[in-house]
């Protein structure tokens, strides 16, 4: 999917994230902030992969502001902010590459 | 579960949660309520309605709810929402939707066209997603036995809403209920006729614990199966007012026993302590035992 | 080597006398000297020891390079004195100077520049928050932190394992000779407990108040035959910050239900008897449980004997409702228990030797019966954490937390599964404060693990029909929900040693190692 327009999904409250993407020209660039780093920071950064992947983004500059959300969480405020991105807003491809 | 088990099963308690907040949808089931209401409608902003589609799906597909049936309540077939929380619902494999603001049993056959839709794209069990419908207005509660009736197959109940049917009374909360009479009594004449089932309406003060208690209880007087919630912390008052007593407990179970032992000699009509027991009376001490069961109250084997 | 906790200590930690903790109990009925301050008599007839500034008592007292000066935390995070003190010690160019605090929070930010500075070379506490943890975990603080249950300091400056140069007492008043109280000024924190035994063991005792009362001031928290000099300042806190406004009792639907949990555990046991003893941690869930008590006290006609700890309304309620007997109080965390102990005959001020410490001939916590404690992680050995946060750095506070362990009878943790994404229940905890052979039954939203130690506990609740789980069971779940977590990463520099309440090693505290991705 190519990202038309910077988006954000999610909020600050715990157990949230609040997810920022915008187009970047080469690959994936993220950055994480969250208050779990030291013990969760390598699974939610490759939760955050993983569900770009799944979304066929390979251009992106993607933020991540972590609040203890849960790995469901994440899935869906990336997920949430690239469809925003990309200007989709029905017929998502729930059990495709959402999953 | 077979799916008469799935349409009768216990539902005193029914918790919203918005299902755009991930702090609340997580693990909801702790509190153990029988049924959880993911809420797409009016919990969730007119601009977060996508957002919530994608925790509430994520939570489907990921949280183990240990038993507590997921319920989805949909927006209102007036707003562009509603066919994509269907969808969404249905991929997500949520046990049962939530019509809001059903008026007629044509809104029931919309909202079950599609989800056989949906149920055939994500390729899900035909006729496993349930349906209920909130009454919301006078139209809604005099057309109750129709939309009862609409879809039997899938229909578990109707569920009255006080906020807005009160407006359309002229009217507003009273300790007591007098103003809810009406369309309590209607719906559950309705719900009662058609065989299904029959929910009452949040109450929203907190704080008046007494207030609450109160509702709960003419709920149980009346007939209700159950009673949304909107804290966790309702749900021991109602699981408490709903649990059967120790007597009506002791009763039940020999209703049913004795009736076990004589069906099968072939015998229909006996009597159980002076009183005279036909099979009428087994569906209700079935229900006395299975409330006894899930209050913690029956330990027995049957 | 390995400590009985499974804790690696450095061996070059266990010189000078330090020994691995062996095990609760271990020193119990071992003798010891107790030492005894140098004194500066006063013979001559004299009208006043009211100095006019915290600089010129500094200098009286003959502060020099490399001395322990002493603080307490009665005044919590509305505390002054700690910074109005250093302030002019740095002033000075005192220099290698060692801060033996009751504990350290974010109201001492300050102290941190210090310590990076070079200026603070020691810390020894019994709590550490804000910058001050900051600084100590990134290793900036030249020597070890020691860290101490409330009932270990006391034992440290009995034993002299801590000698106090110079202690700087904060009192809401004082008399012109040093008879200091907790109550009767502007910014009153009810009790002096923390700073009794200071009084009693440094050489030199400075009294700051920003209330000067007629002498004497009686009857006094610290006794002015211990007191060197007054000082009288303009504030020596923010009132509103020292005893705050009562907590709202926690509507956490979590919360509340926790609450219930251990208010059934309690009903559960034994010790559940007319005339029993309790303690509650200031956090929410232990709080509320006073709420459930309150029901199972009037249904069974049982009054509480004795409440100890920090106090908080909740206790003072059921003592003006005849619930509870008597208070015995180290601590007052809002605005009610200190008007309470000003003002109820029932509600007693004691030291903290007298509320915590294995040292003397018997404190309170050893008669304890119940007491319900919060903690940040407890592992599947009940070992319990309340001085690192997940990510390795230093905020919390043993406090009395060890002692009344260790103490009561039954030692209740309550606490949810997770908090966010942090399993609260894990495999190992980051630091050991609590010993788990203390912890007797951890309380959570997922259920109730009782420790298999106590058979004849596990075997009450069952009785009860409450929701019991194994420990092992209940961190599954945890991790089933979070995921599994990485081991924080740590350097081998050790900047604190946990000591058990003995004055053995109970564990070491590592410098943090910047994440990154």
């Amino acid at each position: 999917m190519k990202l038309i327009q910077t988006a954000l999904a999610g909020t600050l409250e715990s157990s949230d994230a609040q997810v920022t993407v915008e187009n970047a020209e080469n690959g994936i660039e993220i950055s994480i902030e969250s208050n779990v780093i030291n013990q969760y920071g390598r699974q939610i950064k490759e939760t955050v992969l993983e569900t770009l992947d799944r979304l066929g983004v390979e251009n992106a500059r993607v933020k991540v502001v972590d609040k203890g959300a849960l790995d469901c969480t994440l899935r869906a405020r990336v997920e949430c902010a690239v469809f925003r991105a990309c200007g989709v807003d029905k017929d998502y491809p729930w059990g495709g590459a959402i999953r | 579960m077979t799916q008469i088990q799935r349409l009768k099963r216990l539902r005193r308690s029914m918790l919203f949660l918005s299902a755009q907040r991930p702090a609340l949808i997580k693990d909801a089931y702790i509190f153990k309520p029988d049924s959880l209401l993911l809420d797409l409608e009016d919990a969730v902003a007119e601009n977060q309605k996508d957002a919530a589609r994608f925790s509430l799906y994520h939570a489907l597909k990921t949280v183990d709810y240990r038993g507590v049936e997921r319920v989805v309540r949909i927006n209102g077939l007036d707003t562009p929402h509603w066919q994509e929380d269907i969808r969404v619902a249905v991929a997500g494999g949520a046990d049962m939707i939530r019509i809001s603001k059903c008026e007629t049993a044509d809104d029931v056959r919309t909202v079950v066209r599609h989800i056989e839709m949906a149920e055939e794209e994500f390729k899900s069990e035909p006729g496993y997603t349930l349906v209920m419908a909130a009454l919301e207005s006078p139209l809604g509660v005099l057309n109750a036995y129709e939309i009862c009736i609409a879809c039997p197959e899938r229909m578990v109940g109707v569920a009255i809403s006080g906020g807005d049917f009160r407006k359309s009374m002229q009217t507003k909360y009273y300790p007591g209920g007098l103003e809810m009479l009406g369309g309590r009594a209607t719906m559950l004449l309705a719900a009662r006729a058609a065989g299904v089932q029959c929910f009452d309406t949040v109450f929203t003060n907190l704080d008046d614990i007494e207030g609450f208690r109160a509702e709960v209880e003419q709920n149980k007087q009346m007939g209700f199966d159950g009673k949304s919630l909107i804290s966790p912390r309702q749900i021991a008052i109602v699981h408490e007012v709903f649990a059967p007593t120790e007597k009506e407990i002791a009763e039940a179970e020999k209703i049913v026993r004795v009736w076990r032992e004589n069906s099968a000699k072939g015998i229909g009509v006996f009597s159980v302590d002076g009183k005279m027991i036909d099979i009428a009376f087994i569906p209700g001490a079935e229900r006395v035992i299975m409330m006894a069961k899930a209050s913690g109250l029956y330990k027995g084997d049957l | 080597m390995k400590n009985a906790v499974n804790r690696e200590i450095p061996d070059e930690l266990l010189q000078n006398g330090r020994k691995p903790f062996m095990g609760s109990g271990y020193y119990d009925g071992a003798e010891h000297q107790k030492v005894a301050p140098v004194v500066r008599a006063r013979e001559k007839s004299f009208e006043s020891k009211v100095l006019p500034s915290i600089r010129e008592a500094i200098q009286q007292c003959g502060m020099k390079d490399g001395m322990t000066i002493s603080f307490h935390h009665h005044f919590r995070e509305g505390d002054y004195v700690i910074n109005m003190v250093m302030e002019e010690v740095v002033a000075l160019g005192i220099k290698d100077v060692t801060i033996a605090a009751s504990s350290v929070g974010a109201a001492h930010d300050p102290v941190a520049e210090y310590i990076e500075q070079g200026i603070v070379v020691g810390l020894q506490t019994s709590g550490i928050r804000g910058k001050i943890g900051e600084a100590v975990s990134n290793g900036k603080l030249k020597t070890p932190a020691i860290l101490r249950s409330h009932g270990g300091r006391v034992r440290a400056i009995e034993q002299g394992e801590v000698h106090i140069d110079i202690a700087f007492i904060g009192a809401p008043t004082s008399d012109c000779y040093g008879n200091a109280r907790g109550v009767g000024g502007k910014s009153d924190c009810g009790v002096l407990s923390y700073a009794m035994v200071d009084a009693q063991h440094a050489d030199k005792v400075v009294v700051i108040t920003d209330t000067l009362v007629d002498f004497p001031n009686f009857p006094p928290s610290i006794q002015a035959v211990n007191v060197d000099y007054v000082v009288v300042v303009d504030a020596i806190g923010d009132p509103k910050k020292i005893a705050t406004k009562a907590a709202r009792m926690s509507q956490d639907p979590r919360d509340l239900m926790m609450a219930e949990y251990c208010a059934k555990v309690i009903a559960a046991t034994p010790y559940f008897k007319d005339g029993f003893s309790f303690q509650t941690g200031a956090g929410g869930p232990s709080l509320a449980a006073n709420r459930f008590l309150e029901p199972m006290l009037l249904e069974k006609n049982y009054k509480i004997k004795w409440i100890i700890g920090g106090i908080t309304k909740p206790a003072v309620d059921l003592l003006n409702k005849g619930l509870v007997e008597t208070i015995v109080d180290a601590q007052d965390f809002d605005i009610d228990s200190v008007r309470s102990v000003q003002d109820n005959p029932r509600h007693f001020e004691i030291s903290t030797s007298q509320y915590a410490s294995p040292g003397n001939k018997g404190a309170f916590v050893n008669k304890l019966d119940f007491v319900i404690l919060a903690a940040l992680e407890v592992d599947t050995d009940f070992n319990v954490n309340v001085i690192t946060g997940s990510d390795g750095v230093l905020r919390g506070a043993p406090g009395g937390h060890p002692d009344t362990a260790a103490g009561a009878k039954c030692t209740i943790i309550v606490t949810p599964l997770v908090r966010g994404r942090m399993p609260t229940i894990c495999e190992r905890v980051v630091t050991v404060t609590t010993p788990g052979e203390c912890v007797d039954v951890v309380v959570t939203d997922y259920g109730i693990a009782v420790n298999p130690r106590r058979p004849d506990l596990l075997a009450a609740l069952t009785e009860a029909g409450l929701p019991l789980k194994t420990i092992e069971e209940l961190k599954n779940e945890a991790y089933q929900i979070v995921g599994v977590p990485d081991q924080v990463e740590f350097y081998d520099r050790v900047v604190a040693i946990m000591e058990a309440r003995d004055g053995s090693i109970l564990d070491v505290v590592r410098q943090t190692k910047p994440m990154k991705l």
